[in-house]
């Protein structure tokens, strides 16, 4: 995965609560084996009136088309499980989510993709979304490093991210090849497990 | 030292080693099954990488997102992109020698009533798998959960996923059910109470005096949909009505072993000074059906309410949220939700396609007609529950009120496949989610159980199903 260091670039409000992963990535684009093809996927049905731009949705408005972060609504990313979401979210050019909370399966998966969640308080998240909704003051830059938010419309927002998380998304890891380092752990404890329940 | 929670029990027998100081674990994966359009990609990873399945005997395969359910059943999928899919799943099960169910396979279904149906869920494990609702398996004393294609891939390779515990929330149900009230309508007060996050960052432990009651199927249904909270794990203590449900199954196990099995099952449960980080009762003998006007699980209301005003919601985002899935929905405020008419019915989907949910709508259709206008069709969940519901005079009920009777899969839960609405058709749906776009691009969405769904098909709107059956209407 791509690792995330140091971000700038523009953010755009989208606030409503429970945008679900059917709304990021409809089921037509569901049906591939690989990963492409997924930028045009995601929000298709709200960027996209027959094919053409819906001119009320904010990533086709003056000064969103270029959104590289998402200032989301509370549970963005409920839903199903579909990884096709974060994948699509990545292809559009978002690298980062700044919201309240996410469901459980999708923040997972923008972990292990490297997009990264930011959680903060509603008030905070609120605060962020009513800066960037004016699009002369919608910059930010977000430092990983430093844990920042560094708004160019005014002021500065710490946020917090457990330690092994942080340090994944810093160096863009395989999380396959470091559990891979535990593989004599792994068999060690599947014998004693099937030791004791030798049903499984 | 306060006693642990079914939930921390198994995980702590599932922890392979701490990964650091904030609560991440590897954490050990007994099972796993895989579907045609979550798995490709990790399966890509794993031959890119040139790994292999580390276990592939605790893994099984079954297409069930995609096919079409036509009557008639063939190897022929809905389109080329779907075909695609299939031959490739058929193609990793082969090469990484994982045992696959396809389309004409007996023990084909939808993922999570095949694995339960096959014996393989057994209590007290853990199971992953590429899909929302995998915590099916809670209602056996399993911890179920979905995780997304890059953990499959992790977890094929080493037989584990990398874990952060999460927060317990117990949910007493108590009461007695009156007539005509099922365990989705139950759960889906539950929803509407706590909000569509409101279970996020939490397992849930399902128990209670009329939990017990339940049966096994009826479990089942709470452990899928309170996912529509948020729920990213359910458990739920077995007893002997989950050890009656697997003895016997294919891959349970048989003699002497089923014996010191159920033993050590019965044993699992929390304890009783266990703590939890939230716990909320809900009396069962309150529950009416439960019927969806929005866009979100959450925006429900009794079959006897009316559309609520979106000026009543307590935040900005909110209200402007329910106003727009009003106008998604095309529906005013103020309507009685029983005056609203529907094009289509979809009895279907790992929640509610078991035999007691199509025993349950059988019930409402015998001797009843479809409405004119209305086109109802009923998705076994897979094909033993089909073959069973035949033996049983069940499908021909359906088809004598005018139900398209039809093979197994999602279908209409999530329309991969061509079972797919139109924009603009409003459907009463047995599924769990009424997302915009869900059942189709436009397409409008009812939630409900499945005896609701056919007391609208018969009357082509929506219908308090206790007009139906005799129960005490308000």
């Amino acid at each position: 995965m791509t690792p995330f260091h140091h971000v700038s670039g523009v953010a755009a409000p989208m606030t409503t609560p429970n945008i679900d992963t059917d709304v990021i990535m409809p089921k037509m684009f569901l049906k591939g084996v690989d990963r492409s093809g997924l930028g045009h996927g995601a929000f298709n049905l709200l960027r996209f009136n027959a094919g053409r731009p819906n001119p009320d949705f904010i990533l086709n408005t003056d000064g969103y088309r270029e959104a590289c972060f998402l200032v989301v609504g509370a549970n963005f990313g409920c839903g199903s499980s579909r990884e096709h979401a974060v994948w699509g979210l990545l292809q559009l050019g978002i690298r980062a989510l700044i919201g309240t909370t996410f469901a459980g399966i999708f923040s997972d998966n923008c972990a292990n993709n490297g997009l990264l969640t930011i959680s903060l308080d509603a008030a905070t998240v609120s605060g962020i979304a009513d800066i960037v909704a004016n699009p002369a003051r919608n910059r930010l830059s977000i430092d990983l490093e430093q844990q920042l938010i560094r708004i160019d419309g005014g002021g500065t927002v710490p946020f917090p991210i457990e330690p092994a998380r942080k340090q994944a998304f810093l160096t863009g890891g395989d999380a396959i090849s470091s559990t891979l380092v535990f593989a004599d752990d792994i068999s060690a404890f599947e014998r004693r497990h099937w030791a004791d329940n030798p049903w499984f | 030292m306060s006693g642990r929670t079914l939930y921390d029990k198994l995980i702590d027998a599932h922890v392979v080693r701490k990964i650091d100081d904030d609560g991440l674990v590897l954490l050990y994966v007994d099972r796993t099954v895989l579907n045609e359009y979550t798995s490709p990609q990790a399966f890509a990873g794993l031959r890119a990488a040139g790994r292999e399945v580390r276990n592939p005997a605790a893994a099984l395969m079954v297409v069930d997102h995609v096919n079409p359910t036509a009557a008639r059943r063939t190897r022929q999928m809905p389109d080329a992109d779907a075909t695609r899919q299939v031959d490739y799943f058929a193609d990793n099960a082969r090469d990484f020698g994982i045992e696959y169910f396809d389309i004409l396979d007996p023990r084909q279904g939808i993922e999570h009533v095949v694995a339960p149906e096959q014996g393989l869920v057994m209590p007290g494990m853990v199971i992953a798998a590429g899909d929302s609702h995998t915590t099916a398996y809670g209602a056996f004393g399993a911890l179920g959960y979905g995780i997304g294609t890059s953990d499959i891939e992790h977890y094929l390779a080493t037989s584990t996923v990398l874990y952060r515990r999460l927060k317990t929330m117990r949910i007493d149900v108590t009461g007695r059910p009156s007539l005509g009230i099922t365990s989705k309508d139950i759960v889906m007060e539950i929803i509407r109470r706590i909000g569509a996050d409101g279970a996020t960052g939490y397992a849930v432990e399902f128990a209670g005096p009329a939990l017990t009651t339940m049966s096994v199927e009826a479990r089942i249904v709470m452990s899928i949909m309170i996912v529509e909270a948020g729920a990213r794990g359910v458990v739920i203590a077995p007893d002997q009505k989950v050890l009656d449900y697997l003895e016997g199954r294919p891959r349970a196990p048989k003699g002497e072993m089923w014996d010191r099995a159920a033993r050590a099952w019965l044993q699992l449960r929390s304890d009783s000074d266990a703590r939890f980080d939230r716990e909320m009762t809900i009396d069962a003998g309150e529950v009416a059906p439960l019927v969806t006007w929005g866009t979100s699980p959450d925006q429900a209301i009794a079959v006897t309410e009316r559309i609520p005003d979106p000026s009543g919601n307590a935040t900005a985002e909110r209200k402007t949220a329910a106003t727009r899935a009003l106008a998604y929905m095309g529906l005013a405020p103020g309507t009685p939700i029983q005056s609203v008419p529907i094009d289509f019915a979809f009895i279907g989907s790992c929640t509610n396609s078991r035999i007691e949910d199509l025993r349950d709508a059988a019930q409402i259709f015998r001797g009843r007609r479809v409405a004119s206008g209305v086109r109802a069709i009923v998705v076994p969940g897979s094909t033993q529950v089909r073959a069973q519901a035949e033996a049983e005079g069940i499908a021909q009920i359906l088809i004598d009120a005018g139900v398209e009777w039809r093979q197994s899969g999602c279908s209409m839960c999530l329309a991969m496949n061509d079972d797919i609405l139109a924009p603009g058709q409003r459907s009463a749906s047995s599924t769990n989610r009424n997302f915009e776009g869900r059942q189709g691009p436009g397409a409008r969405t009812h939630l409900m159980s499945p005896a609701m769904v056919a007391a609208a098909a018969v009357t082509g709107r929506i219908t308090d199903v206790r007009e139906l059956i005799g129960g005490d209407a308000p």
